[in-house]
């Protein structure tokens, strides 16, 4: 089973974080929350296992120490 | 035609204190099919029901393969299969689109479709019936159970009728009286699991109406926007459909017969149509720790409880009769000890847990608790109408299937007999059977042997069962598969059978008669 990269491997990350504030920008709440969760379903089946995308949760969910 | 429900007699309470072998609690569908199975196995029963009559409404409507087989090896497959609807096939629409379809039965080869869809009055009043023509059940009608003393030795219970109480003590109890139960809250055993907040609204409705024979489920849909509705055809004309209402409906209001005519009608536009019964219910997903609390079992919803999508309810509950009644018609014929009733437990609460864990993810989906489900609800369904990977993300209902476990169902499968066609599951009737591939098995139980008088003519018996030529299979008299082995090991095949009946597998062999064979009973 592959496990979750957190290792730096985007060769421009400015564009990756400018797409993204690009596709939210103007949307109201509820269809920014949309549009997570549509770009979540399909890279979550882009990766096509479930053991990242769980590596992926815990990392994300906020820490209890935090 | 339209169902008459019958009225059956009261039962007057007997002046003496009164005994049976074995007592069910609740007359309902898994409490008269327990009954009927033990009758079956040649076991008196005592039924005692606190109404006189069949259930009300269609309820548990959607009869899965397992059941009907159950049913099957009751003798009443036949039954489902004339007057039930059968279907295999369901459709999701969000909005006005659709966003996923399925069929429920991809393979060809078994005697019983994926569903049957039936009214449960039909279903109780044919096992009335059955359960009479054995001679050995007695339905004690507006008897109801009013205190509870749980021994050593059984239960004691103090029964109440129009004519007054009396005590009946039974050296076994099924609980079969329903989510509510009477017994369980006596017995002040907890219910445990999860409520949700959200309020449904059933009609059955009779109408001549153009939709096909299949599932339909809608969200969001014109008609009812931003709620769910899910549509099912039964004999007789009559559909069955349920609103979603969210949980700030009103439940006083949302039973008035002309606000649920009116949602109806926004539904269905100008087809004219009747309404036949209605029902409001909220979800719970719960189960108790534990079924047996000594020699008293519980079955159904009183073990255990779903939400209604998925049809997990009442098929549930008729595989956790078939589950019990064979083993405790063993303890109590002396062929097995006690502790056979242990794995009722081991097997229907992991079952239960199936059953719960599909219906709460189906009841998350269609139910969001907070914003965050909603949006991954919604994006499913979006994404659903143009990609492909997301259509199986939709849940408006994982269907019942079968708890599978270490001992599965035996699967059903197409052989010649005689040059006849038949089917397998037919064969394996109400006690233990060796299944065998191209030899007879080391066994005195009774054989069915593929290659010798049934002709695998498809050669799916042998690929369902996954047996290789000279390999057999033991098949409990509820037809799930126990254990594999060599056809010609006889040590191995009756290892195996005292391991089925609970026993050490080396000893004395079984009691004569532990073939368990109902047909002897009968």
């Amino acid at each position: 089973m592959n496990r979750l990269l957190t290792e730096a491997r985007l060769s421009d990350p400015d564009a990756l974080y400018a797409a993204l504030m690009d596709a939210h920008r103007d949307l109201p709440p509820e269809a920014s929350r949309k549009l997570d969760a549509k770009l979540v379903l399909l890279l979550a089946n882009h990766i096509g296992e479930l053991g990242p995308v769980l590596e992926a949760i815990t990392l994300a969910k906020p820490s209890p120490r935090a | 035609m339209r169902f008459t429900p019958p009225r059956y007699p009261a039962f007057a309470a007997p002046r003496a204190q009164d005994h049976a072998p074995v007592v069910i609690a609740g007359g309902g569908l898994v409490g008269l099919t327990a009954a009927l199975d033990l009758a079956q196995r040649g076991i008196r029963v005592v039924v005692l029901d606190d109404d006189d009559t069949v259930s009300t409404g269609s309820r548990a409507i959607c009869f899965a393969q397992r059941s009907l087989e159950i049913y099957g090896r009751l003798g009443l497959g036949a039954r489902f299969l004339e007057k039930g609807i059968t279907w295999n096939q369901g459709r999701v629409f969000h909005g006005e689109r659709e966003a996923y379809s399925f069929n429920l039965l991809p393979e060809e080869g078994h005697e019983y479709p994926a569903f049957v869809n039936l009214q449960q009055y039909y279903a109780e009043a044919w096992l009335v019936e059955a359960c009479e023509a054995t001679g050995l059940v007695e339905l004690r009608w507006r008897n109801a159970v009013a205190g509870i003393d749980n021994r050593a030795d059984g239960a004691r219970l103090t029964v109440g009728t129009p004519t007054g109480a009396y005590t009946l003590h039974a050296d076994w109890l099924i609980a079969a009286d329903g989510a509510r139960s009477f017994i369980r809250r006596a017995l002040g055993l907890s219910f445990e699991g999860q409520v949700f907040r959200d309020r449904f609204l059933i009609a059955d409705v009779t109408m001549q109406a153009p939709f096909p024979t299949e599932r339909w489920f809608w969200f969001d849909p014109p008609f009812h926007p931003g709620q769910s509705v899910l549509l099912h055809k039964q004999p007789d004309d009559v559909w069955r459909i349920d609103f979603q209402l969210g949980w700030d409906a009103d439940p006083a209001l949302e039973q008035q017969p002309e606000r649920v005519r009116a949602r109806v009608a926004q539904m269905l536009g100008d087809v004219p149509f009747e309404l036949e019964w209605i029902s409001l219910y909220t979800f719970r997903c719960r189960r108790m720790e534990r079924f047996r609390h000594g020699r008293t079992v519980f079955v159904g919803d009183a073990a255990h409880q779903v939400s209604p999508f998925g049809a997990r309810g009442g098929n549930g509950g008729v595989q956790d009769a078939d589950n019990l009644c064979w083993k405790l018609a063993a303890v109590l014929g002396g062929h097995a000890p006690d502790a056979l009733l242990d794995t009722y437990d081991a097997e229907r609460v992991p079952a239960a847990d199936e059953n719960i864990l599909n219906s709460t993810r189906s009841t998350d989906f269609i139910t969001p608790k907070n914003d965050a489900a909603r949006a991954y609800r919604d994006a499913v369904l979006e994404l659903a109408a143009t990609h492909a990977f997301a259509r199986p993300v939709v849940n408006s209902g994982r269907l019942s299937r079968p708890y599978r476990g270490a001992a599965p169902p035996a699967p059903d499968a197409p052989l010649l007999h005689d040059g006849r066609p038949d089917w397998l599951l037919r064969h394996l009737g109400n006690g233990f059977r060796v299944v065998s591939r191209g030899v007879s098995p080391a066994t005195t139980l009774p054989a069915v042997v593929l290659g010798g008088e049934f002709d695998d003519h498809a050669g799916l018996a042998a690929a369902r069962l996954a047996l290789g030529h000279g390999e057999a299979v033991l098949v409990r008299p509820d037809q799930h598969v126990a254990a594999r082995f060599g056809a010609r090991d006889g040590v191995a095949i009756a290892a195996a059978h005292r391991v089925a009946l609970g026993l050490p597998p080396h000893g004395v062999k079984p009691a004569p008669g532990a073939e368990l064979s109902g047909d002897a009973a009968a």
